[in-house]
Formats: structure tokens, C-alpha cells, sequence
């Protein structure tokens, strides 16, 4: 892999509240390179989005990052004053959230929201500006944007709204974007649309992308890589063809066989028993043991680190976080 | 599942228009005609007994509308709903229609809004049992515990509030409800589109379950076509208010005939990466006031002539497509 664009090392954030610290995300690390889509998924809660929040610089207090580093080409930026980490953020990263309302005011018009953004982080001219923004919509898929650029966010639909704020994203030209399920609340017919902007413009501009998402076939369709988090952890991360179709993981089997797909057959789904433990009550040792149909004594005292396996027929840089792969007493 | 048995519901030629104008003060001022938004247009559909009828579209395209319909939430605007022999809609014996209600219950897609947060979960699962008298004192205690045991939880779940339960736990909740009343025929609007895949999986295996044990039936709506091809014996594709394709559940997915619904399988997500070829459809469902003319998918479709922008087609044999019928769809 070339050089990362972002490297995430050793990440713990927790959050402080009455009933003590809790530990949302536990020793987190991943790169993702120069053009490539690291799909993040798991369960709610598993600590997604407090993963992408903490890369961007956007955990609030009762948040904090307890823990690890984060490096923008190699220079730390998980320790920046916050004016610089907020230029940062309108230059380097940027961000796309599921509710295309959130990232947009209802009561300025799309184009000088863009325009406003592009001026503020680039020396163009006000006419340039809204040359550029004019530009950026069409780079997105709005239809005779010179005429679009100046309606108000509610004249859009919701595939066209997450356009706008894809090209709000885009307007600074950052070399990482954090998506947190930016295709959740469209319907499938616009999904495919917008995964293959996202796919689009990796490839061109060569922007890294953190792709958050529940949508196991979104992943399939965009990543190059994924990471499987459970409880604050990364359970399984590689690329993502082996990492889909060669499971490793006891959770990331179960969470494969339980998705009904069009593909296959199955009379029933798989069932992984009990619920995702919360913050304050993760189990020893490894956090997934309570529902885990494999687990033995070293599960329950001993924390397993992701390591490639050996001895399995896996791609490189397909890590587990499981005793079987660790060698040792029960591993197989 | 046999073909020779009369249909347990019968849906026919329903309709629901709803009236979207400006306030009146407004369309005097501004000069506004009224306004009208026909949610579900003409839809006509059966299930059989113990079968499993979907019901897949984008948001928008009137599939809730029908949910409520069927069981009574929402007055139609036309059109009828008849269940076991007993019209819905018509002017029947308030008794009959009393004994029928019993037997329909919804599952809704937001388990915690349709659960009264100040009643514990109990009471909230006893409700229909009272409501239509069918057991007393400790009895009900009883089946409230069975019902809760049925549907994966505790008995002494049944002392809690809702809150303290997560989402598929809540709609475990919703289904022991539903079953309280012994019915037969479960209205499902997006059961599991609020939940995490591996909750999911849960429910939709605890719904197959009941239906194997109590021969239920079930409308089941969803937007996810991998959901509904698991659950679903028969399928109805909808697009803007109106079925499009009518089709034996794989078949859809083997054989799918409609423009649209060749969209909406090329749409999904490929998570076994199989390289499937596909081909993106430009555009989105259009603004259900001012409907295109003629068959509404015409703007998007691309084997759309001139004959589709002027007249809306017929359904003919499962599909309602001029393409289909005059061959030129391969
Ligand atoms: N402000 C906060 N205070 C306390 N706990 C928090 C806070 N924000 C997040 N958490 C906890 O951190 C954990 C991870 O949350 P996160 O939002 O990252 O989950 P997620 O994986 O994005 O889930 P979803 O799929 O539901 O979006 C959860 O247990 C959550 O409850
Ligand atoms: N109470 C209402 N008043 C006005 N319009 C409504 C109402 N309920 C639904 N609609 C409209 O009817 C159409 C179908 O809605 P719905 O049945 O909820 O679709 P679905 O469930 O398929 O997403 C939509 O255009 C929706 O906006
Ligand atoms: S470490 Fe043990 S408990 Fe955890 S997933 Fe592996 S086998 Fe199961
Ligand atoms: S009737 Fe015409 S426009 Fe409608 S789906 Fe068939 S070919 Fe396409
Ligand atoms: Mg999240
Ligand atoms: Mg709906």
C-alpha cells in the first residue's frame, strides 16, 4: 500500500458520564490509502460513528480521545488546537452525513452555501466561486445546475439533497472524506446512484473514504477494503472481497449469514443469539464471548489483538481479532 | 400453499386519495387550485390462507397507505377489502366486523411508537385480550407470560416499560401483542427496517416460526427486495400508487418482466459480488401530485414509446406494461 492518508493508531475514546467512564471505542487502528474506501460496519453501536467523529475532530465533551493517535499524511492531527483542526477540516477532511438536512440550512440557497464554503477556504473570486460551485453540481449529477444552484434545500429531493451536500464535501477538494451511511434514508434506485458518485470520485480525485454504513452490499459494491466493529472494536478488517466471502470472525460469519441476500437460499437466517453488550458491561477478555457458539477459556480472560492468521488461505492484510487464529490451546 | 382455495383477503380496485391543497386563505390569496395526492390508485391483489403476500416499492409509492387500509386505520376512498368472506368496507353486521377485527392485527415499523411508553409491557400485550373480552383475572397473566415466552423474551419481562428494551426486543414485543388476540391474518408495515441485520434476522425467523405453528397470514410490506424474496410465497411490485407486477415470489427475482422492477433488481447492492451486470436508471420517483401522464414509470423507462406517455396500461397476466404486452421487452 502507498503511503496512508490516514493512519488511526491505538484509538480509545471515552465518554464521561454519572455512571462513570465509559469506553465507547477500545484500540482501534487502520490506514486508508491515497483513492481507497474503507467500509466500517456493524451493529448500532458499535462504534462507527464515533470512530469517523474522533478521525475529523468532532468528539464533544462528555467525549474525549483517551487514547492513540491519528495521522494526516504522517503529521498527528488528533492533538491540533482547535482553530487549526476546524481549518483542517474545511481543507483536508470533510464529512457527509445520513440526513442530508443536517448538513444543509434550509434558509440560504444551495449555491451560496456552496459558494460561501469555497470562499472561505480558497482565494477564488465571488464569479469564480459560483463558476466552481455551477461545476461541482454537475460533477454530482444535478441536472441544469446553473438554474438548481440558486433553489433552497427543500425544492430538492433527498437523492438530489445528498448530491449537494456531496458537493459541499467535495468544494475544497479534501484528500479525506468520513461517510457516515450517506445512502440510509434513500431508496435503493437513488442508493445505487449515489454509491456510484462516491465510487466515481475516489477514482478521479484519488480522495480516501471512510464508508460508514449497516449495509453489508453497499460495502460489497464500494469498498476496497472493511472493517467489522463490534463494541468498540475492530473484530475483522481486510479486503473486502475475502473479508465477505471468507469470513473469519465468528461475529462476522454470523453477521453474513444473517443477511438475506438475493443471491441465496436459506430457510432460515442465521441467528446469532443475545444482544450487543453495553458500554458499561463489556465481558473480559474478548467482548463477543457471551454469544459466541465457539468460545473457550482463554476467551473469557484473555483480549484477542488483530493479527493476520496463520495457516489460513487469506489475502494479506486480513486481520482477525479471535483466539481460534492465535495458535495455542483451542485455536484450530 | 394450494391454488385451488378462495382467497383469505380480497383487495379490489382500492383507492385513497388524499386532499394535499394549501390552506384555504392561502389558495385565495395566491389563486391555488386545490390540490390532491392519489396515494394508492386502483390496486387490486388477493392472499390466500396461510401464505406469505409482499408488498415492494420505493418510499413514497403508497405501500403504508394500503397497510392501513387493510386493517381499518384508514378510510378508503374507494374500492374494497374483504377478509374471510366479510367486507371490510360495507355495510355489514357491527358484530361480524367486531369478530373480524380479533382476527387482523399490524406490525408497525417503529416498535416504540407504536407501544405506549407509560404502560409496562404486560398490560400493553393484554390490551386486545381485553378489549374483545377473551379472558379474565389470572388467566390473562398467564397467556401474557406465554406470549412472552413465545416470542423469545420472559415472563417477567413483562413488569418492565418499554424503553428498557432495544428495538428487535421491542418488536418481539409488538409481535407477542399482535398474537394476543389469536390472529390469524398479521399486517406487517416494515417490520425489521428499524433494526440491525443480525436483530433482523431474529424476527424474521420468529415470524416464519408463528406462521409454521399457527397457520397465519401475513401481509408483509417492505422496501428491501432481499427481505421480501425470503419471506414472500407472492410478490406485488409497486410504483406510484399502483402494482406494476404481480409475481410468485423467486420468479420475481428469476423472471422479473416489469421495466421497473428490472430497475429496482439491478438497484440492489451485490454483496456476493457475483459481477452481475446492471444498468442505472437515471431519475427518481417523481412528485405523486402532478403524476407523469399515461404509465407513470414512462419518464424513467427505457423501452417507453410514445403510446405510454397517453395511455396508462392494463394489468394483464401479473404485469401492467405496454412493452409486455406488444412483445418488444425481450
Ligand atoms: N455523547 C455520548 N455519550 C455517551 N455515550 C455515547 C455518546 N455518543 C456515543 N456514545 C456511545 O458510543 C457507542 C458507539 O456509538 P456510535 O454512535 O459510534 O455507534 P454506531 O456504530 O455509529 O451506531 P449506529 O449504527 O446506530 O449509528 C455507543 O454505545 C453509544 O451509545
Ligand atoms: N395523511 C397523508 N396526507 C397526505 N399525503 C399522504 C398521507 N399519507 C401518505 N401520503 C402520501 O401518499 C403517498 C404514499 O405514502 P405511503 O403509503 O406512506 O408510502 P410508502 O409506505 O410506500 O412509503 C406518499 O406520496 C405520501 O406522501
Ligand atoms: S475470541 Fe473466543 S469468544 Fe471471541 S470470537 Fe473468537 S472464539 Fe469467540
Ligand atoms: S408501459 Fe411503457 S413506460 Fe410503462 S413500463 Fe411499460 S414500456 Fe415502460
Ligand atoms: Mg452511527
Ligand atoms: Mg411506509
Amino acid at each position: 500500500m502507498s503511503d496512508p492518508v490516514i493512519s488511526v493508531r491505538n484509538l480509545c475514546v471515552e465518554f464521561v458520564t454519572r455512571r462513570g467512564v465509559l469506553r465507547a471505542i477500545d484500540n482501534v487502528s487502520f490506514d486508508i490509502a491515497k483513492g481507497e474506501v474503507l467500509g466500517v460496519v456493524g451493529e448500532s453501536g458499535a462504534g462507527k460513528s464515533v470512530t469517523g467523529s474522533a478521525i475529523i475532530g468532532l468528539i464533544e465533551p462528555p467525549g474525549r480521545i483517551a487514547g492513540g493517535e491519528i495521522l494526516l499524511h504522517g503529521k498527528r492531527i488528533d492533538n491540533l488546537p482547535q482553530e487549526d483542526m476546524r481549518r483542517i477540516r474545511g481543507r483536508k477532511v470533510a464529512m457527509i452525513f445520513q440526513d442530508p438536512l443536517t448538513s444543509l440550512n434550509p434558509l440560504y440557497r444551495v449555491g451560496e452555501q456552496l459558494i460561501e464554503t469555497i470562499l472561505t477556504h480558497t482565494d477564488l473570486s465571488p464569479s469564480a466561486a459560483r463558476e466552481r460551485a455551477i461545476a461541482l453540481l454537475a460533477e454530482v449529477g444535478i441536472p441544469a445546475p446553473d438554474k438548481r444552484i440558486d433553489g433552497y434545500p427543500h425544492e430538492f429531493s433527498g437523492g438530489m439533497r445528498q448530491r449537494v451536500v456531496i458537493a459541499l464535501a467535495l468544494s475544497c477538494e479534501p484528500d479525506f472524506i468520513v461517510a457516515d451511511e450517506p445512502t440510509t434514508a434513500l431508496d435503493v434506485s437513488v442508493q445505487a446512484q449515489i454509491i456510484a458518485l462516491i465510487k466515481k470520485l475516489c477514482r478521479e480525485r484519488g480522495t480516501a473514504v471512510m464508508l460508514v454504513t449497516h449495509d453489508m452490499g453497499v460495502i460489497a459494491e464500494t469498498a476496497d477494503r472493511v472493517a467489522v466493529m463490534y463494541a468498540g472494536r475492530v473484530a475483522e478488517i481486510g479486503p473486502v472481497r475475502d473479508v465477505v466471502r471468507h469470513p473469519l470472525h465468528p461475529y462476522a460469519r454470523g453477521l453474513m449469514g444473517a443477511i438475506p441476500t438475493l443471491e441465496t437460499d436459506a430457510e432460515r437466517l442465521t441467528q446469532i443469539p443475545g444482544a450487543m453488550p453495553r458500554l458499561s458491561n463489556i465481558p473480559q477478555g474478548c467482548a463477543f464471548n457471551p454469544r459466541c457458539d465457539q468460545a473457550f477459556d482463554r476467551c473469557h480472560v484473555e483480549r484477542p489483538e488483530p493479527i493476520e492468521p496463520q495457516g489460513e488461505n487469506v489475502e494479506p492484510g486480513h486481520r482477525v481479532a479471535c483466539h481460534l487464529y492465535t495458535g495455542g490451546e483451542g485455536a484450530r | 400453499m394450494s391454488g385451488a382455495t378462495k382467497p383469505y383477503v380480497t383487495v379490489r380496485d382500492l383507492r385513497r386519495v388524499f386532499d394535499v391543497s394549501r390552506p384555504w386563505l392561502n389558495r385565495v390569496l395566491e389563486n391555488l387550485p386545490k390540490a390532491y395526492l392519489k396515494a394508492v390508485d386502483g390496486l387490486s391483489f388477493e392472499i390466500r390462507k396461510g401464505e406469505t403476500f409482499a408488498l415492494v416499492g420505493e418510499s413514497g409509492s403508497g405501500k403504508s397507505t394500503v397497510a392501513r387500509m387493510v386493517v381499518g386505520l384508514l378510510p378508503v376512498s374507494g374500492g374494497d377489502v374483504t377478509i374471510d368472506g366479510i367486507s371490510m368496507t360495507g355495510h355489514h353486521d357491527p358484530a361480524e366486523k367486531m369478530a373480524l377485527r380479533k382476527r387482523i392485527q399490524m406490525i408497525f415499523q417503529d416498535p416504540y411508537a407504536s407501544l405506549n411508553p407509560r404502560w409496562r409491557v404486560e398490560r400493553i400485550i393484554a390490551e386486545p385480550i381485553h378489549a374483545f373480552g377473551l379472558l379474565k383475572g389470572a388467566d390473562v397473566t398467564k397467556r401474557v407470560g406465554e406470549l412472552l415466552t413465545l416470542v423469545g423474551l420472559h415472563p417477567d419481562d413483562g413488569k418492565k416499560f418499554p424503553h428498557e428494551f432495544s428495538g428487535g426486543q421491542r418488536q418481539r414485543i409488538a409481535i407477542a401483542r399482535a398474537l394476543a388476540s389469536s390472529a390469524e391474518f398479521i399486517v406487517c408495515d416494515e417490520p425489521t427496517s428499524a433494526l440491525d441485520v443480525s436483530v433482523q434476522a431474529q424476527i424474521l425467523n420468529l415470524m416464519r416460526d408463528l406462521q409454521k405453528e399457527f397457520g397465519l397470514t401475513y401481509l408483509f410490506i417492505s422496501h428491501n427486495l432481499a427481505v421480501v424474496r425470503h419471506m414472500a410465497d407472492r410478490i406485488g411490485v409497486m410504483y406510484l400508487g399502483r402494482l406494476v407486477e404481480v409475481s410468485e415470489g423467486k420468479r420475481l427475482f428469476s423472471h422479473p418482466r416489469h421495466p421497473y422492477t428490472r430497475m429496482l433488481l439491478d438497484a440492489v447492492p451485490d454483496l456476493g459480488m457475483t459481477g452481475r451486470e446492471r444498468q442505472m436508471v437515471a431519475g427518481e420517483i417523481p412528485n405523486p401530485i402532478s403524476p407523469p401522464s399515461g404509465c407513470t414509470f414512462h419518464p424513467r423507462c427505457p423501452l417507453a414509446n410514445e403510446r405510454c406517455a397517453r395511455e396508462a396500461p392494463a394489468m394483464l397476466d401479473g404485469v401492467a406494461c405496454h412493452a409486455v404486452e406488444e412483445g418488444r421487452s425481450a
